[in-house]
C-alpha cells in the first residue's frame, strides 16, 4: 500500500517558485543578520588588533559619542543636503534631455554619442577642475555629485522613453494627437514607472559620489568624517559612518518604492 | 460612385541601398464608403505596411494615395486603428481609455455643454456595446485579452472616425474569444457605417468578416487577386460551413501556399530521422 504523502509544496530550490511572505522576511533577516553575527565573532575571537576591526559594541558606542558630543545630526543633514542637492539638479537637466533624446532621432543623434563619451570619464578626475572653475564652497561638492550622477541619468531616462511600445504612440496619432500631446500625454505619462525606477537607482549612485565629493575641501559630512577617522585610526568611526550612509540609502529606496506603489497602483494588484 | 480610399500606383521600399526592400510594388485599390475589406496573404506581402501607409503611420515613396478625395500627409483622427496588442494606456481606467481622445485639441475644439454630454453618452454607450458595462474603472491589465482588445475598439470608435484600420487585432486571442469578436465587429460595421480595411493571417476570419478579400502575395509586395465573399450581409458562425465559403477558402489557402515560397524538404527530414547503421 502506498504510503499516503503530505504534499509539501514546491521545495526550496524549485525556480522561480513563489514564496510565502512569513519565508520572504525570515530570510531577509537572516540575510542581514548573518553578516553582523560573523562580525560580532570575528571582533570577540580577536583575531585581529581591535584597532583594524572593531566589534559591533565599539561601532555602536562610537555612534553615541558621535551624537553627543559630536556632530553627527550636522553631518548626516549636510550629507544629505549635498546628496539630493546633486541629484536634483541632475534630474532637472537629465529628464527633459533624456526626454528629447528618446523622442527625436536628431536629438539623439546629437547627443547621445557625447554623452556616452563623457559618462567613462571618471567623476574623481574632475575634482582637480572643478576646484579652479567653481571653488571650494559647497557648490563644489554637488557639482561632484552631478558630475557622477548626470550623464548615466540621461542615458537611461531616454532608454525609458524609447521603451514606452510603438503601439501606444501610434494609437494616439491615429486618434489625432498632435506632437506636443503625444509628447505629454503617452510618452511621458507611460514612462513614468520606469523615470521613478531611473531616479532611486541614480540615488544609489549619487551617495556613492558622496565620499569623492568629500574630499574637496569640506570639514562636516558623513564622507569627510569616514576620510578625518582614517587619518585618527579611529576604525570604530569609519564602519560607523560606512553603515550610516547604508542606513540612509536603505530607508531613501523605501520611501522611492513606497511612492512608486502609491502613484502606480495598477502596476501593484495582487 | 467615389472611392473613399483610393490607392493608384502605391509603391514603398524600406531599407537604403543594397539593403533595400521592396515592400509595396505597384499597388492599386479603391475601397468604398462602409466597405468591409480584409487583407490576407503571406508574411512578408505587405498587407500590415499597406494598412499602415493608409493609416499615415508609414510614409509611400510612389504611386497616390487619397482618402476621401484629400491626399494622405500623415495619420489622422479620421482613420483610427487597431493594433495586435500593447497600445492601449495601462495608466488609465477602461473609461478613460475609451475616453482619452477627449483630451485632444482636435476632438475638443468647441466644448459646448451638449457636446460634452453627448461624448458622455457615446463613451458609455460603446462601452455597453462591447460588453464591458461592469468594467469601466478596471484597468487594462485587470482584463483577458479578449476584453483589452474591446476596449482598443470602443477607444478607437469614439471620435467617430471615417474608416477603421484593424492590424490582426485578434492574432492573440484564443479561437473561442475571436468568434465573438467577429460577430462583434460585424455588428459594429453595421450599425456605426464606419468603413473597415482589416489584416490577417488567418483565411477563415478574412472571408467571414469581409465583403471583399484581398489577396497579397509577396517579393515584392502586390495584389494577387480580389474576391467577392459570397455571402450575405448578415453573417452567422454555421456559414463557415457553407460549400461556398469553404470552396473560397481551399483557392485563397492554394495561392497563399504558391506564393509563400515555403518549402519543407521532406527527404532531409527522413534522413534526420533514419537510424545510423
Amino acid at each position: 500500500m502506498a504510503v499516503p504523502q503530505r504534499n509539501m509544496g514546491p521545495g526550496f530550490w524549485a525556480i522561480r517558485a513563489p514564496i510565502s511572505s512569513r519565508r520572504y522576511w525570515l530570510l531577509a533577516l537572516v540575510g542581514l543578520l548573518l553578516p553582523l553575527g560573523l562580525w560580532w565573532g570575528v571582533a570577540a575571537l580577536e583575531l585581529m588588533d581591535k584597532v583594524f576591526m572593531p566589534s559591533p559594541a565599539d561601532v555602536a558606542r562610537r555612534l553615541v559619542t558621535w551624537a553627543t558630543e559630536d556632530e553627527l545630526l550636522g553631518d548626516v543633514s549636510i550629507s544629505v543636503y549635498r546628496v539630493v542637492a546633486g541629484w536634483a539638479l541632475s534630474a532637472v537637466i537629465a529628464v527633459p534631455l533624456g526626454l528629447m533624446i528618446g523622442t527625436w532621432r536628431p536629438v539623439q543623434a546629437l547627443l547621445e554619442p557625447l554623452t556616452d563619451f563623457i559618462r567613462y570619464m571618471p567623476a574623481v578626475a574632475f575634482i582637480p577642475l572643478v576646484m579652479l572653475w567653481i571653488g571650494i564652497e559647497e557648490s563644489s561638492k554637488i557639482a561632484i555629485i552631478f558630475i557622477g550622477t548626470f550623464f548615466q541619468m540621461v542615458l537611461m531616462v531616454a532608454e525609458d522613453v524609447r521603451r514606452v511600445p510603438a503601439a501606444q504612440v501610434e494609437a494616439a496619432q491615429t486618434l489625432g494627437a498632435s506632437r506636443g500631446e503625444i509628447v505629454e500625454q503617452v510618452l511621458l505619462q507611460s514612462a513614468k514607472p520606469a523615470l521613478l525606477d531611473t531616479l532611486r537607482i541614480t540615488m544609489g549612485w549619487a551617495w556613492t559620489y558622496l565620499v569623492v565629493a568629500e574630499l574637496v575641501a569640506a570639514n562636516s559630512g558623513l564622507g569627510y568624517s569616514i576620510l578625518k577617522a582614517q587619518r585618527f585610526m579611529q576604525t570604530d568611526k569609519i564602519f560607523a559612518g560606512i553603515l550610516l550612509i547604508g542606513a540612509i540609502g536603505l530607508v531613501i529606496d523605501q520611501l522611492f518604492r513606497a511612492m512608486h506603489r502609491k502613484s502606480f497602483p495598477w502596476l501593484h494588484f495582487k | 460612385m467615389n472611392a473613399k480610399i483610393s490607392i493608384r500606383g502605391l509603391t514603398k521600399t524600406f531599407g537604403e541601398g543594397a539593403a533595400a526592400v521592396q515592400a509595396l510594388a505597384g499597388i492599386d485599390l479603391d475601397i468604398f464608403d462602409n466597405e468591409f475589406v480584409t487583407f490576407v496573404g503571406a508574411s512578408g506581402c505587405g498587407k500590415s505596411t499597406l494598412l499602415r501607409t493608409i493609416g499615415g503611420l508609414e510614409w509611400h515613396d510612389g504611386g497616390e494615395l487619397a482618402v476621401s478625395g484629400h491626399s494622405v500627409a500623415g495619420p489622422g483622427a479620421d482613420r483610427a486603428m487597431v493594433f495586435q496588442h500593447y497600445s492601449l494606456y495601462p495608466w488609465l481606467s477602461v473609461m478613460d481609455n475609451i475616453k482619452w481622445c477627449r483630451r485632444l485639441k482636435v476632438h475638443t475644439a468647441e466644448r459646448t455643454m451638449s457636446d460634452v454630454e453627448a461624448a458622455s453618452g457615446r463613451a458609455d454607450a460603446l462601452l455597453r456595446l462591447m460588453g464591458l458595462a461592469h468594467a469601466g474603472d478596471a484597468y487594462p491589465n485587470q482584463l483577458s485579452g479578449g476584453m483589452q482588445q474591446r476596449v482598443a475598439i470602443a477607444r478607437a470608435l469614439m471620435p467617430k472616425p471615417e474608416i477603421l484600420l484593424m492590424d490582426e487585432p485578434f492574432g492573440a486571442l484564443d479561437a473561442q474569444t475571436r468568434e465573438v469578436m467577429h460577430d462583434l465587429i460585424r455588428h459594429v460595421h453595421k450599425i456605426e457605417k464606419t468603413t473597415i480595411a482589416f489584416v490577417t493571417h488567418d483565411v477563415e476570419e478574412a472571408i467571414y468578416l469581409g465583403n471583399r478579400v484581398v489577396l497579397m502575395a509577396p517579393r515584392p509586395g502586390r495584389i494577387a487577386q480580389i474576391y467577392d465573399v459570397p455571402l450575405p450581409a448578415q453573417r452567422d458562425q454555421d456559414m463557415k460551413h457553407a460549400p461556398e465559403f469553404l470552396a473560397l477558402k481551399k483557392e485563397i489557402l492554394a495561392r497563399i501556399r504558391e506564393t509563400s515560397g515555403m518549402k519543407t524538404d521532406f527527404e532531409l527530414l527522413e534522413k534526420l530521422n533514419q537510424p545510423t547503421s
